[in-house]
């Protein structure tokens, strides 16, 4: 197998702190369609399991939740953007 | 809900882009789309920033840095390399922006495709030198400003018109030539695989808008490269053992919207949004001609 030389995954890189807008999801009118998941340019969503998270509908607690990482979202906004239910709001820092 | 695409990710976070950078996504899931048998070329581009300083790297494939001119003879002796060390199951990528591929880079890639070597050339095409400070490129549409087309007062925005190296490869005869955009995840994934299966070399440009050189605020990203397809600004195809695919838009917009949505078409007036729709009508009538030919 050929491995990549440079041994440090950027995840050493908080690029979190570079956000002004931070993306909260209202998980109660999440679809679970994973459309923000699929269109975050930082890779700071991930899918995870939310069988007892909040939801819309007893349907879709089987599916994976998105589940924002601060560490390294930068606030670019996308998300709430392509959100179909807009069930994500982008916030002031300090709120 | 099962993903649209592969859940696998092979770009990890904390890499530099700026926010809502389009080339990102273009990775992403170029490499969600490979798998982690690939090895990747690639040469002066914000690309070759975007993973941070040595010893920082956000792919978790090996990834060669290939001076600027050389991406199409780096992959041409990469593949040569693996295949005599055995690996001939290894992809091999380069993975250009446009002005390493439209411009400085476009022999070397037309010898890669030329000698036939079983290689991807992914050009992702953010339509100007982005790396440096947004200067224009052979790729930039006709109007848009750049810090070389500044409009000031003598309207010197660009004049020419769009050079479409997807275009030029189909009309070398390379045996797979895509067009795809980050707005159709999906479209973009199936067209690296379908690539994937032809034995010798391909070439995908991928339009990957850039909120910095572009001027639109970064949530807009998507947005704007579902407009390119839809305004026809930037068609999709799909050219593959002489058959030509072209994907018709399912809301269709005018240019002038498409150009609304940036700031570096702001200057433009009714006579040069004209001029560019009437470029953007007569591309696509000679597609659709290619289709039934
Ligand atoms: C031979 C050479 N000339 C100029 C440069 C400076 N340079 C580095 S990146 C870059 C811009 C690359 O533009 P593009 O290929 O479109 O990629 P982008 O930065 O837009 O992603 C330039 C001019 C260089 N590194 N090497
Ligand atoms: S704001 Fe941008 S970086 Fe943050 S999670 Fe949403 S898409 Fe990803
Ligand atoms: S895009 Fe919206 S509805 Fe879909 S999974 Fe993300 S937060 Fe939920
Ligand atoms: S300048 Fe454009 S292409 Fe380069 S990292 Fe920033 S957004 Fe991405
Ligand atoms: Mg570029």
């Amino acid at each position: 197998m050929l491995v990549p030389l440079a041994e440090t995954s950027s995840r050493a890189n908080h690029t979190g702190l570079w956000r002004t807008l931070k993306p909260v999801i209202d998980y109660s009118s999440c679809i679970r369609c994973e459309i923000c998941w699929k269109f975050c340019p930082d890779n700071a969503i991930n899918l995870e399991d939310g069988r007892t998270t909040p939801a819309p509908n007893q349907k879709v607690t089987a599916f994976s939740i998105p589940v924002i990482d601060y560490d390294y979202c930068k606030g670019c906004g996308i998300c709430a953007n392509e959100c179909p239910e807009k069930c994500i709001e982008m916030k002031f820092e300090e709120e | 809900m099962p993903t649209s695409i592969p859940e696998q990710e092979l770009m990890e976070p904390g890499h530099t882009a700026c926010q809502g950078c389009g080339a990102t996504l273009a990775m992403r899931y170029v490499l969600k789309a490979l798998g982690k048998k690939t090895v990747v070329s690639v040469p002066a581009s914000c690309w070759a920033v975007i993973p941070g300083a040595m010893p920082n790297r956000t792919l978790d494939i090996p990834m060669v840095y290939t001076p600027f001119a050389a991406t199409g003879a780096s992959i041409s002796g990469l593949r040569e390399a693996l295949d005599i060390r055995g690996d001939s199951d290894y992809n091999v990528v380069g993975f250009a922006g446009d002005g390493g591929t439209a411009d400085i880079g476009l022999q070397s890639l037309s010898g890669a495709m030329e000698r036939g070597h079983n290689v991807f050339y992914i050009m992702y095409d953010n339509e100007g030198y982005m790396n440096t400070g947004v200067q224009r490129s052979g790729s930039t549409p006709y109007g848009a400003e750049t810090t070389t087309t500044p409009v000031g007062l003598d309207r010197n925005f660009k004049k020419q018109q769009k050079k479409v190296v997807a275009d030029i490869m189909m009309a070398q005869g390379v045996p797979y030539v895509a067009t795809a955009t980050i707005a159709y995840p999906e479209d973009l994934i199936r067209k690296v695989q379908n690539a994937k299966k032809v034995n010798g070399p391909k070439f995908i440009q991928i339009l990957a808008p850039c909120p910095t050189g572009w001027y639109y605020p970064p949530e807009k990203t998507i947005g704007v490269s579902r407009m390119a397809v839809q305004s026809r600004m930037f068609p999709l195809y799909e050219y593959s053992s002489g058959t030509f695919r072209l994907t018709r838009p399912s809301k269709p917009v005018t240019v002038r919207e498409y150009v609304q949505s940036q700031k570096r078409f702001s200057h433009m007036d009714e006579d040069e949004i004209r001029t560019l729709q009437e470029e953007v009508d007569r591309r696509w009538e000679s597609l659709l001609e290619k289709e039934t030919h």
